[in-house]
């Protein structure tokens, strides 16, 4: 066994096959196992639209240290069978190290990029092998071979598989054990891969979460006890994880009859004093926009959770993408200030989303967390969180003293006022998508008009957001410009760009609206060269960022639509030669 | 002090009202309406600040502002949901939705048919004049379908929708019909509405004097539903099947359990859910 190639102390490799065979399943069990063993690692998932019969594949980056990105390469690539595994090949990166793993015998249906392609071949017809085990799968054994090629502990792997199994019975157990001991058994045959690399550091502190799993508990850490929401992918794990989640701690999950409904749930529990969230995909959110802008003008706080896909219309509903940003910032009808916030990591799901929370409801305005499906649908190790402050907390009004008139949408200097909460004597108001004046009532009047615009902009443009704005590493006057879930490959290749002549800094936007204009232009004082990633086709965050600062005539641009990833090597070799590798 | 004062509500349907001018054209059944929700109101002695009138998009829909309760005029078609939402969140609170034909059959229909299935303890009052008044008079899903109007020209050709049998057939708990005209009988449905568990459905007949001045023949074919508020859905369903239209009373009254769940009951903490993700 030699050791892993590429540029960091990691293994990767693809489990794929069609949909249904149990790909995530044995992904999640090698991942879990390993996390346990004490390895970082992190865990992709792509698949085709058909939840049966179609493709899957979970692809892992098991390192020694924390993963950020998917890798550049695949060192070994396992294939339950050939259906429709082609349709993944451009995912897949491999060269004359990668070992492919399958039934590359069979004369039929092996794809071209295995026997055409420069990766080295092993044999192993895992659907035949699984029929001589009573109840066996080719999942395990498939798992047992990637966990001897790569020197998994054998302790590590079985904890995993009983942990995951425990629910279907001993049965289950035995048959998934002997599927792994015919895969390791046969692992000896295969051509040699790259081995883990040594775990370094106390696996305690750490913890495995998805990033919808980590949106959901950043809501519920700030404060959120009520979601209204509809299924849709790939945002569901958010639901599923915190219908139980609020059981446990007094709140409650509504499942909408759409997401019309799902939205004005959300708005109405809000309204009534409990700070509420829903989630969604862009389907989803162009369906909730005029709700939305309901609760800009009613000021009632609100967090929606846009778990971005391929788009336009049904897209790639199993593929990320980041192109609902200008739906995100521009489809409310009106003037709609509101918030625009974008976690940059599957540990940031959770500080982005708290952050939303503790932001709607201090500023009485809706607040969208644009996460994508790469960072929802992914899993990863990551250090144990810290606590950090923020709570909702809603500036509530109390009954007023005798002979005075509450005001709802008083015109502060601040811009927020205080919101009455239901059930509170002497507070009683309409809240109302009519403009209003300051008691709440309906009022067309140009005078009325502009003292609530102005004070819906002014309570978002004095709020001090801090440093939170963006997320800023690395040192040098090259700047790496980008949000969200192209931010990992971007710091990764910053730690390998910080040893070489090429210095470069990153900054990754975590609040996009409002536009944190100023913080930006000072951030970019001193750059000699300016590069912009994103993954859009239409470069939605470069007109973002020229409607709000001046950026230099020849600022550099790295776009690219999903759902291919943008890898770590890509952005090395832009900075370095100026072209993507 | 006899029996009677000391029973008397502290409340009267004057402390419901807010002193803002409703935009109704003069004679508009919708101001007959607003004084059978306040009198219901005040017979059920509901302090007004634990009450709250939603509503969406339309004449009827403009009824929060003009009532001295919590409300909410939301986008059209969706008060449902935003009253489901406050329900939930909020079960001390006392909800009444406020709508109508066109903003509560054609856009909001979907959410009419899930809200009769949920069963959240609401009361959904729908005012029907058979129009769209606020922009000026074109066809709603109650409207005859030779009626005719600038959009739809010789009438819209499509039988009109019959809210209460949806109702029934989707789950709802409550069924009746008002008239307008019948201010005191009309609260008296609203009264039983609210104190009824689940989801409740009222349909107000209130005419449009400005669009549809024939309207002013209702006061004369409205009569008593002269049954029995059936909890039998075949005796329901023939009954609302048959009607005419213009039956009031309660015509339905059903025995299902409300869908309220449990909020405000924690058995873990926070900590407790972050150590499922601990290694």
């Amino acid at each position: 066994m030699t050791q892993p190639s590429g540029k960091t102390k990691s293994l990767s490799l693809v489990l794929a096959g069609s949909g249904g065979s149990g790909v995530i399943t044995a992904g999640n069990m090698l991942l879990a196992a390993a996390a346990k063993a004490g390895w970082y690692g992190l865990m992709t998932r792509s698949a085709g639209p058909q939840i049966r019969g179609g493709e899957a594949a979970a692809l892992l980056r098991l390192s020694s240290e924390p993963v950020s990105a998917q890798p550049d390469r695949y060192d070994l690539i396992i294939a339950l069978d050939w259906q429709n595994v082609q349709r993944f090949s451009d995912e897949m990166p491999i060269d004359a190290e990668t070992v492919i793993i399958g039934d590359v015998s069979a004369a039929k249906n092996t794809p071209e990029f295995v026997t055409e392609g420069p990766a080295q071949r092993g044999d192993i017809d895992f659907k035949t092998m699984s029929k001589a085990i009573k109840g066996g799968r080719p999942n395990m054994i498939a798992l047992g071979t990637i966990a001897a090629l790569i020197g998994l502990p054998d302790d590590a792997l079985d904890a995993a598989l009983v942990a995951s199994l425990s629910k279907r019975g001993e049965e289950a157990i035995a048959a998934s054990r002997a599927g792994v001991e015919a895969g390791r058994a046969i692992a000896a045959e295969m051509p040699a891969t790259p081995s883990l690399p040594a775990p370094e550091g106390e696996k305690t502190g750490r913890w495995l979460i998805s990033g919808n799993e980590a949106a959901g508990l950043g809501a519920i850490r700030g404060g959120v006890r009520f979601v209204a929401a509809y299924p849709i992918t790939p945002a569901t794990e958010i639901l599923e994880w915190m219908s139980p989640a609020l059981t446990k701690i007094g709140g409650v999950l509504v499942q909408a009859e759409d997401e019309l409904a799902s939205i004005n749930m959300a708005i109405g529990g809000s309204y009534g004093g409990v700070p509420a969230l829903t989630a969604t995909s862009g389907p989803g959110l162009a369906l909730m926009t005029e709700a939305i802008g309901l609760a800009v003008a009613s000021e009632v706080p609100v967090v929606i959770v846009d778990v971005m896909r391929g788009g336009p219309s049904t897209g790639i509903p199993t593929k990320s993408e980041q192109s609902d940003l200008n739906m995100a910032l521009y489809a409310l009808p009106g003037d709609a200030p509101h918030i625009v916030v974008a976690p940059n990591s599957i540990s940031d799901c959770i500080f982005t989303t708290q952050w939303s929370v503790h932001l709607a409801e201090a500023l009485q305005t809706p607040a969208i967390v644009l996460s994508d499906q790469a960072l929802g649908q992914a899993k990863s190790v990551i250090a144990a969180p810290a606590d950090i402050a923020f709570f909702a907390q809603r500036e509530t009004a109390v009954t007023p003293a005798e002979g005075e008139v509450y005001q709802r949408y008083a015109d502060t200097g601040s811009g927020v006022s205080p919101m009455a909460v239901p059930g509170t004597p002497g507070c009683t108001y309409t809240a109302d998508g009519l403009e209003h004046n300051p008691r709440g009532t309906p009022s067309g009047a140009a005078t009325d008009h502009n003292i609530q615009l102005d004070k819906r902009q002014r309570k978002l443009d004095s709020y001090d957001y801090g440093q939170h704005w963006a997320e800023q590493e690395g040192e040098g006057d090259t700047v790496v410009l980008t949000w969200g879930s192209c931010t990992g490959p971007v710091r990764e290749a910053l730690e390998h760009l910080a040893g070489t002549d090429h210095k470069t800094r990153m900054i990754s936007l975590r609040l996009l609206m409002p536009a944190p204009k100023e913080q930006l232009i000072k951030a970019l004082e001193g750059a000699k060269r300016l590069i912009v990633v994103e993954q859009t086709h239409s470069g939605q965050f470069m007109g973002y960022l020229r409607t709000n600062i001046d950026l230099p005539r020849d600022v550099e641009h790295y776009c690219i639509p999903g759902p291919l990833p943008i890898r770590p090597g890509d952005i090395e070799a832009l900075v370095k030669e100026g072209t993507p590798s | 002090m006899t029996a009677e004062t000391a029973t008397a509500p502290k409340h009267s349907p004057r402390d419901y009202k807010s002193d803002i001018k409703p935009v109704w054209c003069p004679g508009c059944g919708d101001y007959s309406v607003l004084g059978s929700i306040t009198k219901a109101f005040s017979e059920l002695n509901l302090d007004p600040e634990n009450v709250a009138v939603i509503s969406g998009i339309g004449c009827s829909s403009r009824i929060p502002a003009y009532t001295d309760c919590y409300g909410f005029h939301g986008v059209h078609g969706r008060s449902l949901p935003l009253a489901t939402g406050l329900k939930v969140a909020r079960p001390d609170m006392t909800v009444l939705v406020a709508s109508g034909d066109g903003d509560g059959f054609s856009i909001g229909g979907n959410h009419f048919m899930h809200a009769c299935r949920r069963n959240v303890d609401l009361t959904y009052v729908v005012m029907d004049n058979r129009v769209y008044g606020m922009t000026k008079g074109q066809a709603s899903p109650t409207t005859e379908p030779d009626w005719d109007n600038a959009l739809t020209p010789g009438g819209s050709g499509i039988s009109p929708f019959r809210p209460l049998v949806i109702a029934l057939a989707a789950g709802a708990n409550f069924i009746a019909r008002g008239f307008s005209g019948d201010q005191n009988g009309t609260a008296r449905l609203l009264k039983e509405a609210i104190e009824h568990p689940g989801f409740s459905f009222v349909q107000i007949l209130s005419p449009c004097v400005t669009f549809r001045p024939d309207q002013k023949e209702w006061k004369d074919e409205v009569h008593d539903a002269a049954v029995d508020p059936t909890d039998d859905l075949g005796r329901a369903a023939r009954r609302l099947m048959t009607d005419d239209g213009f039956n009031t009373g309660v015509l339905y009254r059903g025995q299902r359990e409300a869908y309220q769940p449990p909020i405000g009951e924690a058995s873990a903490s926070v900590s407790d859910l972050e150590g499922k993700f601990a290694l």
